[in-house]
């Protein structure tokens, strides 16, 4: 079947077959590899992109569930190469990443979590975050540089 | 800012992951790309009766299926481990046979018996499960203990009783005689349990055959792509190591379960010669839990004796290691060289001895995962000292401290001969740090809410920098263990750093630059890492064993001075000077004392256009070298760990965690703070989260995140992290190595802390709710029975 929707805000379309998930969609056909894959049980969240705005596993959603669908991946998060997303500058200034690759996931994440307490008007606390973290594996940090990663991103977010 | 030694440099890899253009193996697609799964046992133990694949070559897509017999006929070898053993009788350790794909039985659910081969990922794992394969299922035995009693199903014709192994190290009656006039002895039963390693990045290969320059590439998650290539030419048989070139990209965590080289590999280079198409396979996460080597798994029964002052007499321990189906690359030196030359600890103990029975079971090979061996020694050594003085009624870091060794070098029973550290130091700085006066005070505070709070103390020594070649070849190792770099200097001044390290996660691209900068007055922008090809850098031993910085950087080290001998020739020459009055400085070559210079880029540039060099010097600014350690490097710390548990339910929380290291020279502290973090919720992860289990069938019960509970965000506390280090006197930086220490000197605080929470000593890991309530309970019924 023909798939269309936007991705990082430019038109695409694939034939793809009709059990083709969204990260298959993004990795194999698009070719946008920074989506990544970590396990087969929806658990580690290395596949997480966003949806018409909402952080969702793209490992657990059909290709064909994001039909005329806006999705922005890791590749779509800077405006330019050398204009990064706050959140992506929080990671490399607190050390938030080490083998990098749960990183896209943790800052798709990051990104919407903030984003989400913001518009409620609500205060992002280190607890919270940790709790926000619960759909996001990693091995090698410890989650210490990661939860100060977030914090700080959250404040230059606000500034944007 | 200085970019050199010390500095907390942000690392220069950060951008690509960050933006999403790292490049991991399953991110490459090559031209004519077919895709592999595996056909796997599903029993733990049986012979293969017979194997029908005409279901799934039926299959449209379907390229081939090729199964062990076939591999074998072609000549290529069995899967060793490198490392031989002896035991205490002088035989030779019993390897059995482990063929890339099974030829006549299985030994463990996820055992590969064919490799299918199709245009997609989803046509190969379809016809794979197409194939039909007939067993006749054979008796099963997982856990150590059983597998070497007398009746047990026997895994291997060649390891009667399943026995890989009966090693020992130091003297047994000394220290028996030592323990029988003990003033106080402590005998524990300790069991280190199961572990799965989980890099984030599932494995992956990508093999290609060039039929026209008999030529293959192979593409692979792997710490040490160099041995890879050496072993699939040597012992596999694959190809000759100049028509094989393996490329370790970016690789997403390792833990030691990247080091060996799996069926995976083996079968899909084969499979890229028989089929002429590129061959890629990914691992599936439960596929990973299936296949990836596991970690520890040891029973332990220890004995400590004490004098009536509290100074340690004796140390006797006996352990059966759970080494698997099959041996892996290093399984053999994990329950023994890299495990019971480190059970003296930080102490001062004249008589110590172990037994280590390796023994095969119906389970996933088991080998090397962080520290590998390390922390199950220093696991025996702390519970027993905690122990101890809990039950002689002293405070355990004054046990400790009285039993510290204090001198170096101070040769221990059991081959380590440590170098340096302060031991004291360490414990006083975690003391301060954790507020060790006021815990009392916090431990009512605790009480008045309902919950019980706890302390408990790990001082962790370790043996890594891995290590001197001829040191490991006289105890078995196949392999010499030194490290190479190449420093390239280009006509523009830029400078290319080839290094046989490989890093995955570790941060070399920033920290390898810097001693650099710092050498040569550079800006780290000027300087680039190069490593994980074949093609590229000369030859490497890899990274694991926390010997990147040690073994790795030193080899970088003694490159750099033959570069600054030659650079110092060519500019005394340019500037009519004395070879000894050139100094280097801030990107410049000068003549001390003086306002003659060069610029160190017009160094470069003399060097090759070679116009005006001294007469007879080659030209050109490139220089390779290999560095050998001269001994292993020993950090050292003391970890102290606070919880507080809910006497209700057994949910325990981990309030405090602080650490005092002793690292040696310290390049970037940022990146060893994160590799502390990350080691200790590792070793928080083993002693209240994660556990491989099996049934009595082998099959394993915790083979995905559903079931195997990897430390979440939400699980885990902050740590503070801090160094009191002395210089390591063994490498040119004064460097010890932090990869791994995180993960070794934890799991005994976290224990220690919670037995003593919830005053019961007999507690295992993993510490779950159910764990800890269970244990709890038995104080309540024994408090009741009294």
């Amino acid at each position: 079947m023909k798939i269309a929707m936007i991705v990082n805000g430019k038109s695409v379309f694939r034939e793809v077959s009709d059990n083709t998930l969204l990260v298959e969609y993004i990795r194999d056909h698009l070719r946008l590899t920074g989506t990544h894959v970590g396990c087969d049980t929806s658990q580690c969240g290395a596949c997480v992109v966003h949806v018409d705005g909402q952080a969702i596993k793209s490992c657990t959603m059909l290709a064909a569930s994001a039909e005329g669908a806006a999705v922005t991946t890791v590749e779509g998060l800077a405006k330019s190469k050398d204009d990064l997303h706050p959140m992506q500058v929080a990671f490399k200034e607190n050390h938030g990443l080490q083998c990098g690759f749960c990183t896209p996931g943790m800052i798709m994440t990051a990104t919407d979590m903030v984003a989400r307490y913001q518009a409620q008007g609500k205060e992002i606390t280190e607890d919270a975050i940790r709790h926000e973290l619960e759909g996001n594996i990693c091995r090698c940090t410890g989650y210490h540089n990661i939860v100060k990663s977030i914090a700080d991103g959250a404040s230059k977010m606000t500034t944007v | 800012m200085s970019e050199g030694i010390g500095a907390r440099v942000l690392r220069k890899e950060d951008k690509r992951f960050i933006t999403g253009k790292g490049r991991y193996t399953d991110d490459i697609v090559e031209a004519n790309q077919a895709y592999a799964a595996f056909v796997r046992s599903p029993h733990a133990h049986a012979r293969i009766i017979a194997i029908d694949t005409s279901a799934a070559m039926a299959i449209e897509g379907v390229e081939t299926v090729l199964m062990g017999p076939e591999l074998v006929a072609d000549g290529i070898g069995n899967i060793i481990c490198g490392w031989g053993v002896t035991s205490k009788d002088g035989s030779a350790m019993n390897m059995g046979a482990w063929s890339a794909l099974a030829t006549d039985k299985v030994r463990y659910v996820g055992d590969a018996v064919a490799i299918v081969v199709a245009d997609s990922k989803s046509i190969a794992k379809l016809a794979a499960e197409a194939v039909v394969v007939t067993y006749e299922e054979l008796p099963v035995v997982v856990g150590s203990v059983q597998a070497l009693a007398k009746g047990a199903p026997q895994l291997h014709d060649n390891a009667p009783g399943n026995l890989i192994f009966d090693w020992e190290i130091g003297d047994l009656a000394p220290t028996d005689a030592a323990l029988a006039t003990a003033a106080h002895v402590t005998e524990m039963d300790i069991t280190n349990n199961r572990l799965a390693p989980n890099p984030m990045e599932p494995r992956s290969a990508i093999a290609t055959f060039n039929e026209a320059e008999d030529h293959y590439t192979l593409y692979t998650t792997s710490q040490n792509p160099h041995v890879a290539r050496l072993v699939l030419s040597a012992f596999y048989n694959v190809a000759p190591e100049h028509k094989l070139r393996v490329i370790a990209p970016d690789v997403g965590g390792g833990f030691g379960s990247k080091i060996y080289i799996y069926p995976e590999e083996i079968a899909c280079l084969w499979a890229a010669m028989k089929s002429g198409r590129s061959i890629k396979w990914t691992s599936d996460r439960t596929e990973a839990f299936l296949t990836d080597a596991h970690g520890r798994d040891h029973v332990t029964t220890a004995k400590i004796g004490f004098d009536k002052d509290g100074m340690i007499v004796g140390l006797k321990v006996d352990t059966k290691a759970n080494l698997g189906a099959y041996m892996s690359l290093f399984s053999s030196a994990v329950p023994t060289y890299l495990y019971a030359t480190l059970l003296s600890g930080q102490y001062n103990i004249a008589n110590i001895y172990c037994n280590v029975q390796a023994v095969y079971t119906n389970t996933v090979p088991v080998d090397a995962y962080r520290g590998a061996g390390r922390p199950e020694a220093c696991y025996v050594i702390e519970r027993l000292m905690e122990t101890a003085a809990r039950q002689m009624g002293v405070d355990p870091s004054e046990l400790r401290a009285k039993n510290f060794v204090t001198s170096f070098p101070h040769q221990t029973p059991v081959i380590m001969a440590y170098d340096s550290g302060d031991f004291a130091a360490n414990q006083k700085q975690a003391q301060d740090a954790a507020d060790v006066a006021g815990f009392a005070a916090r431990k009512a505070e605790a009480a008045s809410r309902g919950k019980l709070r706890g302390l408990g103390y790990s001082n962790y020594i370790e043996a890594c920098g891995i290590a001197p070649s001829a040191a490991v070849g006289s105890l078995g190792a196949g392999v010499g263990l030194w490290e190479s770099a190449e420093v390239r200097v280009n006509p523009v001044g830029t400078i290319e750093i080839l290094t046989g390290s490989h890093s995955h996660g570790q941060g070399h691209e920033t920290t390898f630059a810097q001693i650099v900068a710092e050498r040569f007055g550079l800006p780290t922008e000027n300087i680039q890492i190069v490593h994980g090809d074949t093609d590229k850098v000369q030859f490497g031993m890899g990274t694991y064993g926390s010997r990147s910085g040690a073994v790795g950087m030193s080899a970088i080290v003694k490159a750099m001075d033959k570069v600054e001998a030659k650079v110092k020739k060519i500019a005394a020459h340019v500037l009519e000077a004395g070879e000894d009055d050139i100094v280097i400085e801030g990107g410049a070559v000068k003549v001390a004392g003086t306002d003659k210079q060069m610029l160190w880029h017009e160094v470069g540039l003399a060097a090759y256009t070679a116009h005006n060099i001294p007469a007879g010097m080659e030209p050109g600014l490139k220089e390779s070298a290999f560095y050998d350690p001269t001994n292993f490097t020993f950090p050292a710390g003391c970890y102290i760990c606070e919880v507080e548990v809910d006497p209700d339910t057994g949910v325990t929380e981990v309030v405090q965690f602080v650490a005092s290291d002793d690292f040696g020279t310290i390049i970037n502290p940022m990146i060893v703070e994160g590799q502390v973090h990350g080691g200790i919720a590792q070793g928080i992860g083993q002693a209240m989260l994660e556990n491989v289990v099996y049934d009595e069938a082998g099959q394993q019960l915790s083979a995905s995140y559903m079931d195997y509970t990897m430390p979440r965000a939400d699980d885990l506390p902050n740590y503070s992290v801090d160094h009191a280090s002395t210089t390591c006197p063994g490498n040119p930086l004064g460097m010890k190595g932090c990869g791994e220490a995180g993960a070794i000197g934890s799991p005994p605080a976290v224990i220690n802390a919670i037995t003593d929470a919830i005053g019961n000593n007999n507690l295992s890991m993993p510490a779950t709710p159910a764990a800890v309530w269970t244990a709890l309970q038995d104080v309540r019924s024994k408090l009741a029975a009294e």
